[in-house]
């Protein structure tokens, strides 16, 4: 019997949070929250991180949920504290991470009455959450906490915040257990329908040039998922390229993967999206970094998608064959009917378009010239990957050159080791979540590839990973400029660097030490690789300040608004002439 | 090749909580699409279910979005696209206020009985109609009374409801 009387709503709130399965919060205290500390106070079974802003909380709690599949917990004040979690939340949307951040509030009967660290926090974080609840009765207090972690975690997941006015927290009523609480009617669809699957799949089977194209939906599914996505791409011989957020849903290593698509994408992967005839979507959205202009977004293909989220499919861009479910769920369907097919992977036009690949792939778009005494940054993270490769380890990000540098040159054979803010590109995001990420795998190695003026951006929480001893490692790829603001300024604002240049950075080797931490920096390239072992083998956290050259670009580059065949590969690749004025409206 | 924008009724069954009026407009300010009507009333009280009915404009592609992202919202039980799927009847009532003496006052009476409308509210020097009907003819009827003293107009935006027997 769960039902026990007279507990508190605080009580409640952290016996429904046990009986979820969570064993972390990221948090941080304040006068509305107080009847919840003084509970956990009393209790050893949840465990609570004290993080030094609110924002590095729900950044934390994203990067626990990115690395493990579970939903991410968080508990902030009211006021400030709400408002300080918003950038999370809306960052947690865009990426379809489950979250469930527990805001405190005033007291029911005060609410509306401008009353000390109120803010409507339903209100403002209406359109960043996936849903939010304002509980004000504590009857409906354990229904709705669990109801809250039921649509975090289903369909689509999805960032839910539970307003708890202190009243609510302070008054007794009756504990419902989990059992049964599933919300009244929100049931997302799993399995598609099948006479959807049969043509998609009949199609593909006479494809000439066909590419898959997958995203982080795949990532959410789960690793089952991923095991499916894996089997139709070698059953079918296909090529395959990831999105951003889709990267480690299909093994880096494999020869038919292709890399990364979009703006800062591989040549190959983005020709073979120009040029594919058949196109098999599958958790992912269109989005306009890897679409490029739209009205030429690979014209000629017979496009399939497969999404659990309806409105993902024919936003953008319109499809042809649209299926409607997990995407576990539709590529096992879709599996059973290409093995009853008996398709051949050996046919006459693949092996065209794998020469066609092949003769793309030659450019080898991403090379560079690692020459001098000034450390390249493309060297940096392709010796971090090297060195660290078969290791178990996670990389977050920051956002900016260094992240699709990352994105680039980091390998993942696996789902859910590399966490990135993709679609908000939240700067300041990667050091919390790294954070949250070594909560979540005390043993692994957490690596944080930051720039230094992301990296500022929530550089307190350096106090959090010293108390907790939390060995997480800060790669700072410095060099000295907002780099991608810089880029594009130089691409699209006539080199007029306005603003992007960081002046009176701090010392981060002192920066690192005053707060326990062992701070590192490297200069020379040829001690990258000594600097890059030292922060592996210390014990404890590590700032390594990575100095590299300031004015590198990331290529290739499809610049905003162009279309895919229109890439510049490189400093020296055609020029852009004539897309000025686009890009700078496009942003 | 811009397609051609349409006109749809939508009917909607929500969780009757607060805020869902709230997360409907949201979704159509956050993301740009038209409002040209809004209903929304407690339709099942045992149930507390409400239910909305919007008409909305855009090409089929903006339609399609709107009704998958109202399908999205976690109190939305149910989006149906009346003017796509089977025949429905769509009304709206208005209140009509017309000042005036003489013989355009008559005049205002004779149309008001062409139309079928009320009178509600009747002083020396005014009149209230009552109208119910399509959009339509409550548009030509208020153009009607313009030139006639039209003083002032509320209006309750479109109710719609699938015909035949079976529910929504």
């Amino acid at each position: 019997m769960d039902e026990t009387l007279s507990q508190t709503g605080s009580e409640i709130l952290i016996q429904a949070l046990l009986d979820q399965g969570v064993d972390v919060l990221f948090g941080y205290p304040g006068g509305a929250v107080l009847p919840i500390y003084d509970a956990l106070f009393q209790q050893n079974e949840l465990r609570h991180i004290l993080v030094r802003h609110e924002a590095g909380a729900v950044h934390a709690g994203e990067g626990y949920a990115r690395s493990t599949g579970k939903v991410g917990s968080v508990l902030v004040t009211s006021g400030p504290g709400a408002t300080n979690i918003v950038t999370g939340l809306a960052d947690a949307l865009m990426d379809s991470v489950p979250l469930v951040c527990l805001t405190g509030q005033v007291p029911t009967a005060m609410i509306g009455n401008d009353a000390f660290q109120e803010a409507d926090t339903v209100g403002i974080t209406r359109p960043c959450t996936k849903h939010n609840y304002l509980v004000k009765n504590i009857d409906d207090l354990a229904r709705i906490v669990h109801e809250a972690y039921y649509v975090a975690r289903s369909g689509r997941p999805g960032p839910v915040v539970v307003d708890l006015p202190k009243d609510v927290l302070i008054a007794t009523g009756r504990y419902v257990g989990p059992a049964n609480v599933e919300h009244r009617t929100y049931r997302p669809s799993i399995k598609a329908e099948p006479e959807r699957v049969a043509p998609a799949v009949d199609l593909m089977a006479r494809a000439k040039r066909p590419l898959f194209y997958t995203g982080g939906g795949i990532i959410n599914s789960g690793p089952r998922a991923c095991d499916l996505l894996t089997e139709l791409v070698r059953l079918s011989g296909y090529p395959i390229t990831n999105t951003l957020m889709g990267l480690g849903g299909y093994p880096a290593s494999d020869g038919q993967f292709l890399g990364m698509l979009g703006m800062h994408g591989t040549y190959e992967a983005n020709m073979a999206m120009a040029e594919c005839d058949v196109m098999i979507a599958v958790g992912a959205r269109f989005d306009d970094r890897v679409t490029g202009r739209l009205s030429d977004f690979s014209k000629g293909s017979t496009k399939i998608h497969v999404d659990i989220d309806p409105s993902s499919i024919n936003k953008n861009v319109a499809v042809d064959f649209p299926i409607v479910g997990d995407a576990a769920s539709v590529l096992e369907d879709m599996i059973a009917l290409w093995k009853e097919k008996r398709v051949s992977s050996k046919r006459d036009g693949l092996a065209e378009w794998w020469r066609q690949i092949d003769a793309w792939r030659a450019k080898d778009c991403l090379s560079y010239e690692q020459k001098g005494e000034v450390i390249k940054p493309q060297y940096a993270i392709q010796r971090l990957y090297e060195l660290t490769k078969g290791r178990d380890v996670y990389f977050t990000t920051e956002v900016g050159q260094h992240q699709m540098w990352a994105a680039q040159f980091l390998k993942f054979e696996t789902p859910k080791h590399w966490i990135t803010s993709g679609g908000l590109g939240t700067m300041g995001f990667g050091f919390p979540a790294a954070m949250g990420v070594q909560v979540a795998h005390p043993d692994a190695l957490v690596i944080d590839v930051a720039g230094e003026a992301s990296f500022l951006m929530n550089m307190q929480e350096l106090s959090t990973i010293s108390q907790y001893r939390l060995p997480v490692k800060v790669f700072i790829v410095n060099n000295q400029y907002m780099g991608m603001v810089r880029q594009w300024q130089e691409f699209f604002h006539g080199g007029r660097y306005s603003e992007s240049y960081m002046d009176s950075l701090p010392d981060f080797v002192k920066l690192a030490e005053s707060f326990g931490v062992t701070g590192l920096r490297v200069e020379r390239p040829d001690e990258v690789d000594d600097a890059i072992r030292r922060m592996i083998d210390t014990d404890g956290a590590v700032l390594l300040d990575v100095r590299v050259s300031p004015e590198e670009n990331v290529f290739p580059m499809i610049p905003g608004g162009a279309a895919h065949y229109e890439m510049k590969l490189g400093p020296d690749g055609a020029a852009m002439g004539g897309r000025e004025e686009d890009g700078m409206v496009l942003v | 090749m811009e397609a051609a924008v349409e006109r749809h009724t939508i009917s909607l069954l929500v969780d009757n909580e607060a805020g869902v009026l709230a997360r409907v407009i949201g979704l159509f300010s956050g993301r740009g699409y038209n409002i040209e009507s809004l209903t929304v009333a407690e339709v099942d009280k045992s149930q507390t279910v409400s239910r909305i009915n919007l008409v909305t404009s855009g090409t089929p592609m903006t339609i399609e979005q709107i009704k998958a992202q109202l399908g999205r919202l976690v109190p939305v039980h149910k989006v149906i696209d009346l003017t796509t799927g089977a025949p429905h009847v769509e009304r709206e009532l208005a209140l009509v206020k017309v000042a005036g003496r003489g013989e355009e006052r008559v005049e205002s009476l004779r149309i008001a009985d062409i139309f079928r409308a009320r009178v509600v509210d009747a002083t020396n020097e005014s009149f209230i109609f009552e109208i119910s009907g399509s959009s339509d003819k409550l548009m030509a009827f208020i153009k009607l009374m313009e030139p006639l003293g039209l003083v002032d107009i509320s209006r309750t935006g479109v109710v719609a409801i699938s015909r035949g027997m079976s529910p929504l």
